[in-house]
């Protein structure tokens, strides 16, 4: 990033007015939100809005970096779905085995991230090796997961054990402090993905890649390498909000994260990074998932709009968002 | 040609073709959704049980992600497998309305299902839901067992002229009751958007009574989001259509799961049936047939569940 900025002056004020903006955003919806209601503030909802907004959040850290290195996932949701059904399978299958208790829970645990893992390494693989373009091969993993996940669950629904269930619950519904477990979660997460991105080689490379990946190919980066790393990471994370989002209702069909790649695209994209690539902010994708977890929740709350209308509030606020931060750009 | 190359050949034609063997064509959204998918079991189902009860009878059953693979499919049935019948469940009602006519002008039977077409008089038999009789039984079970000033809440569908004509009779049932419907908004019969819808309406309000979800998969994540907030004991929720776990919970008396409505997808069984009937009986079949939406309580809840449908 300070390799591009440097020709022009002033590059430090630019990069505050560039930030404001999702910042901004939040803050007027914040406002609005108080305004509106008094619960508002309560902690039970704060926590709900945080809570639900852990899995898209979880998943839109590592679409930064993928994002970040000129890259783009659109099988994320398909992928969760295809990810919780399996997680659900083995569960149920390995409960007259080893009996209902935290061993079946962590193997179904590890399966997650291994599915994950593997579901973000073939997409790393199908764009690095076979050189596919990432929105054809993820476009194809999409619908490839999408239909998985139907005909694993019959067209209906997938239902962990009751009594699973039971033991798997605390995972989303339990808290450490008042504070629940996805939210601590999403919190370490977007903590390591912002240290990573700023302060690594692996985070400078994500970006020089971004900028020009002939230039960073001169410069000894291994781009295959780095590039393979931000899909496997993606896919990981998926595992993990996965892991986070079966407790929630014991159950993955066909409508499980559905339209999942897109809420964390936006995300990201409010938060500053660049869709292009070349330049990621994770912390910035932090404060987009809030802002698209707080507009439905502030709908939610009140009566003001008709529901027909939802959609077109949240476009709006996504489009003003990213207007605020890009004139941040042109006013220098 | 002789007498005999000709009738040889007719005897050829009988022996590929027995007498009065019919094909019947099926076309069905894909098992997208819970409710879908038990569209589906049911249409397999049946079509295997026909087939063996009818060996005369032949079925094509084609699957569609979207309006225009319905369409596709259609005409390839036509071209390919030269249908006497067509069961459609169509996807949208306007694209398919022109396709499914030009089927039914080249004089095959035509049986429509669920979702009417957009113009009147194409097919032969209609076979359908109750959509205004599913919002009104709820409804009316709302107005007789709760108490006036008793405040509800409710979740709607994907906004469609379906949910429009569920939630107007609900509305209309429970007109003059004296209950108050705090909050209308739409679950899109999602368990996650519901989930959130009811923990947005919890945070809202600090007394409801009663949440009608008006579909099972929304019941779900209701049920999910009231259990969090530990306000169990508080309301009870009525889902619908028949989705086997939450017929199973009616069945064992869950006090937060008093009753459900039925929207069965078990309806493409009778249209399959009665379409078959039409070749393998003399009786008249054709007209509108409207499969009432009836009261699911802990009494009948066992007639109404599937073991192996997976909805």
């Amino acid at each position: 990033m300070t390799a591009t900025a440097e020709p022009r002056q002033a590059p430090r004020r630019r990069i505050n007015l560039h930030a404001i903006g999702p910042l901004a955003a939040l803050g007027v919806l914040l406002l609005i939100g108080i305004a509106l209601n008094d619960n508002f503030l309560s902690y039970s909802n704060l926590t709900n809005v945080l809570a639900r907004s852990a899995f898209i959040g979880i998943i839109a850290v590592g679409m930064t970096f993928v994002i970040t290195a000129g890259g783009l996932d659109l099988s994320v949701g398909s992928m969760a779905a295809f990810v919780a059904g399996v997680m659900i399978m083995v569960m149920n299958a390995l409960l007259p085995m080893m009996g209902q208790g935290v061993g079946v829970i962590l193997v179904g645990i590890l399966i997650g991230l291994v599915t994950g893992l593997f579901g973000g390494a073939i997409n790393g693989l199908l764009v690095t090796r076979a050189r596919i373009e990432a929105f054809i091969v993820t476009l194809g993993t999409m619908g490839i997961y999408r239909s998985l996940i139907t005909w694993m669950a019959d067209g209906g629904t997938l239902s962990l054990n009751y009594e699973l269930s039971g033991v798997y619950r605390p995972v989303y519904y339990g808290t450490v402090l008042g504070v629940s477990w996805p939210i601590i979660v999403f919190a370490l997460v977007a903590i390591a993905g912002e240290i990573t991105m700023r302060h690594t080689r692996f985070g400078r490379h994500c970006a020089a890649i971004g900028s020009n990946e002939q230039v960073a190919r001169y410069s000894a980066v291994n781009v295959m390498r780095v590039r393979m790393a931000t899909y496997v990471l993606l896919g990981l994370l998926v595992g993990v909000a996965t892991i986070m989002y079966v407790p929630r209702l014991g159950s993955a069909s066909a409508a499980t994260g559905l339209l999942w790649e897109l809420e964390a695209i936006a995300a990201v994209i409010i938060g500053g990074t660049m869709l292009k690539g070349g330049f990621g902010r994770v912390w910035g994708t932090v404060v987009g998932v809030l802002i698209l977890g707080l507009i439905g929740n502030i709908l939610n709350l009140t009566d003001l709009v008709s529901p027909y209308l939802n959609g077109a509030i949240q476009g709006i606020i996504i489009i003003l968002a990213v207007v605020l931060q890009r004139g941040g750009i042109r006013s220098n | 040609m002789t007498i005999r190359t000709i009738l040889s050949a007719t005897a050829l034609l009988a022996v590929a073709l027995p007498a009065g063997a019919e094909t019947i064509g099926i076309s069905i959204p894909a098992a997208t959704h819970g409710w879908a998918g038990g569209l589906n079991y049911h249409a397999q189902a049946t079509v295997e049980r026909l087939e063996e009860a009818y060996p005369d009878l032949d079925f094509v059953l084609t699957t569609a992600s979207d309006p225009s693979k319905q369409v596709s499919d259609i005409e390839d049935m036509v071209a390919t497998r030269n249908i006497d019948a067509l069961v459609v469940l169509p996807f949208e009602s306007e694209p398919l309305t022109a396709p499914v006519a030009r089927v039914a002008e080249s004089g095959t039977y035509v049986t429509v299902v669920d979702r009417g077409l957009s113009q009147d008089g194409i097919e032969d038999l209609y076979v359908a839901g109750d959509n205004e009789g599913f919002g009104r039984v709820a409804g009316e079970y709302f107005a007789e067992t709760l108490d006036e000033g008793s405040k509800i809440v409710v979740l709607r569908g994907i906004a469609s002229t379906i949910d429009n004509e569920r939630v107007e009779a609900f509305t209309a049932a429970i007109e003059g009751a004296g209950i108050e419907v705090l909050g209308m908004e739409h679950g899109n019969w999602n368990r996650d958007t519901s989930f959130t819808v009811m923990q947005d309406f919890l945070s809202r309000f600090p007394e409801i009574d009663a949440v009608w979800a008006a579909d099972d998969d929304m019941a779900t994540g209701a049920l999910q989001a009231i259990e969090q907030a530990g306000r169990s004991d508080e309301m009870w929720v009525v889902g619908g259509a028949g989705m086997k776990e939450i017929v199973a919970r009616i069945r064992d008396n869950d006090p937060m799961l008093p009753v459900n409505v039925t929207y069965p997808p078990a309806m493409i069984a009778t249209a399959i049936e009665l379409t078959a009937m039409r070749f393998t009986s003399p009786a008249p079949v054709a007209g509108r047939f409207i499969i009432g939406s009836e009261l699911i309580t802990p009494e009948n809840a066992a007639d109404y569940y599937f073991e192996d449908s997976p909805f």
